[in-house]
């Protein structure tokens, strides 16, 4: 169907704008990579589904910080996600149930919809056992009677896909950290359901609308990189799109917070940025309705999209060894395996790099793709 | 002996919070409140680079985020004994104002108001008799013809033929408990509605200075990195995203609170628990020092003694673990900077005389304090803070009441309206004041922050939740200890070892309950707290270097 005739046939189905729908399945489309012949396919995709796919979506040990990131969707708005795209039938941050309703309705929307709701997955899963009579396995978070380990067990492997929002729920996140008190892991990782990972901390909202809309066009989910986050989003580093890259390759760099440099947007390197070792779309998506993103925010990457960013990247604000500076400031610290020349070949060199922190946490293998 | 039920998950909160309630005849004689999630912030805190401080602990919490990213900031400028330039004071008075402005906001329309609002009775209302209502309170009520109700109500009937009702599920629509005409029920939701699409523009204040929103990544030690955002095309963007919320508070929010309160001013007189109030204060003005500075002043109120506010001083808080999963080596409260860490847990099943929740239990003097927007307005109030007494008494004057309202489900609900209302009209002045300083050629905006041996500092500031704190003990360059005193462990901690209760037990004593299977009048009162549980939930750490032991399966 030609696009105008599409434009015509359904202009007065929905309440939403047209021009800003139409808008959003472009940027949708600029996100996956698609060619704008598929702009009137994701506009029916999302528009036509006379079912809603239900979603249930789970908090663990988490924040609510991804909750907060998915509200921001203005293409499309948030009204349209929750009233008209999907059928949010459990998220505990915004649903009017509580206590037994609430448990009641989970265990109807997964009976209902068995195989065929998305889990979208929120936090970490404390596996450890809290010393004590009363502990047990997962006992670090409990939610109705259940502990969320036994809660996301049960919800994961009877969906269709199970989606993990945040770093935290694809890999641990923050409270995974050395020493790790709570023995928490991603999902995937605590129960062995294979997941699919939008990380960053919180993620990007566009990434995970881009997913559902996948989901919605195709009936599947997008390819994926070997930790399972969608090569749409994660599949480059900060570091090959960033704006500022030309000031790293003509060794102009912010050497303190605030100087003529920082004025001038200069190359954040110096000040520990990680956009180096980070695969991630902030430069190219940015984030609240394509506002900002950290690095023009004057402050550097800190790698949130990573596993184990939070012992890997740390500390923040020291520079990352064994990144080779070009042009006429070629003084790195350390000259080590060329990672900027192999990322300009294309990327397709997976966080290449061993970094040993302070040889106190984890060290991190070299490891190719 | 009443009837025990428990409400877990209680939803509409951050964070995973159990209430347990003892009914008898038709009230609440008792209440258990629990923290069910742990996640040991302060243990991986331990031997980190204290300027990283601050981007690990605003991850205890997505929703207030920047509260404790300004506090760690701050707790480590305290140690390091700098002042950061007015140009940094400035951006972190607007990112904070931007969080209120935020926060308020979606915490009355999408946490708070399905417990007063009922969605179904909207599709009976006459869009004609909305219009009429939406105009007698506010005759310049945005989007409030009957034409615009008429479509909301449409969009709304869609919705429901549709027959998946998503997050309205298994409500308690129809409930006895609902009081508000179908009129007012329609225009409830179409603020519902509206408020969602405004939540997500007002959140780019933060990306615009903070780079992105939620969890901003522009505070550093000494400062702020966003020096090149800080010019006329930004901050103009920043002044009309501020000018848009703004005039949505003063037309939707605060009129629309005004609007409900006389069908539930029942509710004016449940639910007040405590009569001690707390707040650090916050947003620094220029010039002086700490807490004289602060434009809400720091103070404690005692037995709702509107006549004086005291001063507040560190040294007098303590926490304890008597009802908590922890165990200290002698039973007895323990300042933050001295407590001890050996989780003890006896299973979420167990007999409520013992211990029941994962939130400590702090204490200002030995008393269980309320903190929030209510302490707030209160410790203001009574500190004769002038723009607080105009808000607070223009609110009662329209409402024909006493101040004595505020002590209440209702007034903490009024209170948090009426100061996101002050907040709004404070920040285009900080604007003005920043712009000020750049049209001067003033663009400092980070000073040196050489990292000693060894420093101790705390920084105590205001989340939009109630009073937050963070210490931090430096050594050898790294943090030794690191501990936070969190608004929802003060409201939402066990009872100590006295048998007194905290905030929200106590104010749950006494509110009725028509049916114990569908509990929303629980639901009222633990939401007017606002809860946030992520962060309340957390440890401190021994003065040994010893991190206990977990079995991982």
């Amino acid at each position: 169907m030609e696009q105008k005739e599409f434009m015509e046939k359904h202009k007065m189905l929905y309440s939403l704008d047209r021009r800003e729908f139409m808008l959003f399945c472009t940027k949708i489309a600029a996100v996956l990579g698609l060619a704008p012949s598929f702009i009137p396919k994701i506009a029916e995709a999302i528009e036509e589904g006379a079912k809603k796919p239900s979603v249930i979506w789970l908090h663990l040990a988490e924040c609510t910080g991804d909750s907060e990131a998915f509200i921001r969707s203005t293409y499309p708005s948030i009204e349209e996600l929750v009233l008209n795209i999907l059928s949010v039938d459990y998220h505990e941050t915004i649903m009017a149930s509580a206590g037994d309703q609430a448990e009641e309705l989970l265990e109807k929307v997964m009976r209902e919809n068995k195989g065929k709701y998305l889990a979208i997955l929120e936090g970490a899963i404390p596996t450890g056992t809290p010393p004590g009579p009363g502990g047990k396995p997962g006992g670090f978070l409990t939610i109705g009677k259940r502990t969320g380990m036994e809660l996301a067990r049960e919800v994961c492997s009877n969906a269709f896909a199970a989606i993990c929002v945040g770093t935290c729920s694809c890999f641990g996140g923050v409270q995974a950290q050395y020493p790790n008190p709570t023995g928490a892991k991603g999902v995937e990782d605590a129960i062995g359901v294979p997941t699919l990972k939008i990380p960053g901390c919180p993620h990007n909202v566009v990434n995970s609308v881009a997913t559902v809309v996948n989901f919605l066009l195709l009936g599947s989910l997008p390819r994926t990189d070997k930790y399972g986050r969608p090569l749409f989003a994660y599949g480059k580093r900060i570091h090959d799109h960033c704006p500022r890259r030309a000031h790293f390759d003509a060794g102009q760099f912010v050497e303190k917070f605030g100087d003529e440099g920082a004025m001038n947007r200069y190359c954040l390197y110096k000040m520990g940025c990680k956009g180096p070792q980070t695969y991630h779309n902030c430069s190219l998506a940015e984030y609240n309705d394509g506002t900002s993103w950290p690095v023009k925010g004057g402050h550097g990457c800190i790698g949130c999209s990573e596993p184990n960013f939070w012992d890997d990247m740390a500390p923040f604000y020291e520079r990352l060894p064994d990144v080779k500076l070009p042009g006429v400031e070629a003084t790195a610290d350390k000259v080590g395996f060329a990672l900027v020349g192999a990322a300009a070949a294309g990327a397709a060199v997976h966080g290449a790099y061993t970094f040993i922190n302070r040889g106190k946490f984890r060290n991190r293998e070299e490891e190719k793709e | 002996m009443g009837t025990r039920h428990v409400i877990d998950p209680i939803t509409r909160i951050e964070g995973h919070l159990r209430i347990e309630i003892e009914v008898e005849d038709g009230k609440v004689k008792d209440a258990w409140s629990s923290g069910t999630l742990w996640r040991g912030f302060e243990v991986f805190l331990r031997d980190r680079d204290p300027r990283d401080a601050w981007i690990i602990t605003q991850r205890a919490c997505g929703v207030c985020t920047t509260v404790h990213a300004l506090a760690s900031v701050q707790c480590v400028e305290n140690a390091l004994g700098i002042q950061v330039p007015d140009n940094a004071r400035l951006v972190r008075n607007l990112i904070m104002g931007a969080q209120y402005l935020h926060d308020h906001p979606v915490h009355f329309y999408h946490l708070h108001a399905l417990d007063w609002v009922d969605i179904v009775s909207a599709l009976n209302a006459d869009p004609k008799a909305a219009s009429d209502l939406a105009y007698s309170i506010n005759p310049n009520a945005p989007k409030s013809g009957a034409g615009d109700f008429q479509a909301v109500k449409e969009k709304l009937a869609h919705f429901v033929n549709r027959g998946q009702l998503g997050p309205f599920d298994n409500a308690y629509w129809g409930h006895p408990a609902y009081k508000l005409p179908p009129e007012a029920n329609l225009m409830a939701v179409s603020h519902y509605l509206d408020a969602l699409a405004l939540q997500a523009k007002a959140a780019r204040m933060h990306a615009i200075l903070g780079g992105k929103n939620p969890h901003i990544q522009t505070y550093t030690v000494g400062g702020v990195t966003c020096v090149a955002d800080l010019n006329p095309d930004r901050l103009g963007q920043f002044l009309y995203i501020l000018r848009e919320v703004k005039s949505f508070v003063e037309n939707v929010y605060l009129p629309d609170v005004l609007a409900v309160a006389p069908f539930y001013l029942d509710w004016a007189s449940i639910g007040g628990g405590l009569r001690n109030y707390l707040s650090y204060g916050l947003y620094p003005q220029k010039g002086g020092k700490e807490p004289e500075n602060l434009f809400f002043p720091r103070g404690a109120v005692f037995d709702r003694d509107l006549s004086k506010a005291h001063p507040v001083y560190e040294g007098k808080i303590t926490e304890e673990v008597t009802h908590s999963w922890y165990k200290y080596t002698e039973n007895k409260p323990l300042h933050p900077s001295v407590g001890q860490t050996d989780p003890w847990y006896t299973g979420i099943e167990t007999e409520t005389d013992g211990k029941y929740s994962w939130l400590k239990t702090p204490r200002y003097e030995g008393k269980a304090m309320e903190v929030g927007p209510l302490a707030r307005m209160v410790v203001n109030y009574a500190s004769g803070h002038k723009p607080t007494v105009e808000a607070v008494s223009g609110v009662l004057r329209k409402l024909g009441l006493g101040p004595e309202i505020l002590f209440s489900t209702l007034g903490r609900t009024a209170a948090r309206a009426i100061e996101t209302k002050i907040m709004a009209d404070a920040m285009e002045g900080w604007l003005n004041e920043l712009l000020g300083n750049i049209k001067k050629g003033d663009m400092e905006t980070c000073v040196d922050a050489p990292m000693p041996d060894s420093a101790a500092g705390f920084g105590m500031t205001e989340a939009p939740r109630g009073a937050l704190g963070h210490w931090i003990n430096i050594q050898g360059k790294k943090i030794r200890n690191y501990q936070m005193v969190v608004p929802s462990t003060w409201n939402g901690s066990p009872r100590d070892a006295q048998g007194l209760r905290s905030s929200f037990e106590e104010a749950l004593i006494g509110t009725p309950v028509a049916d114990p299977k569908r509990p929303l009048e629980i639901l009222r009162t633990i939401h007017s707290f606002d809860p946030c549980l992520a962060c309340a939930v957390h440890i401190i750490d021994p003065r040994t270097n010893e991190v206990y032991k977990v079995r991982a399966v």
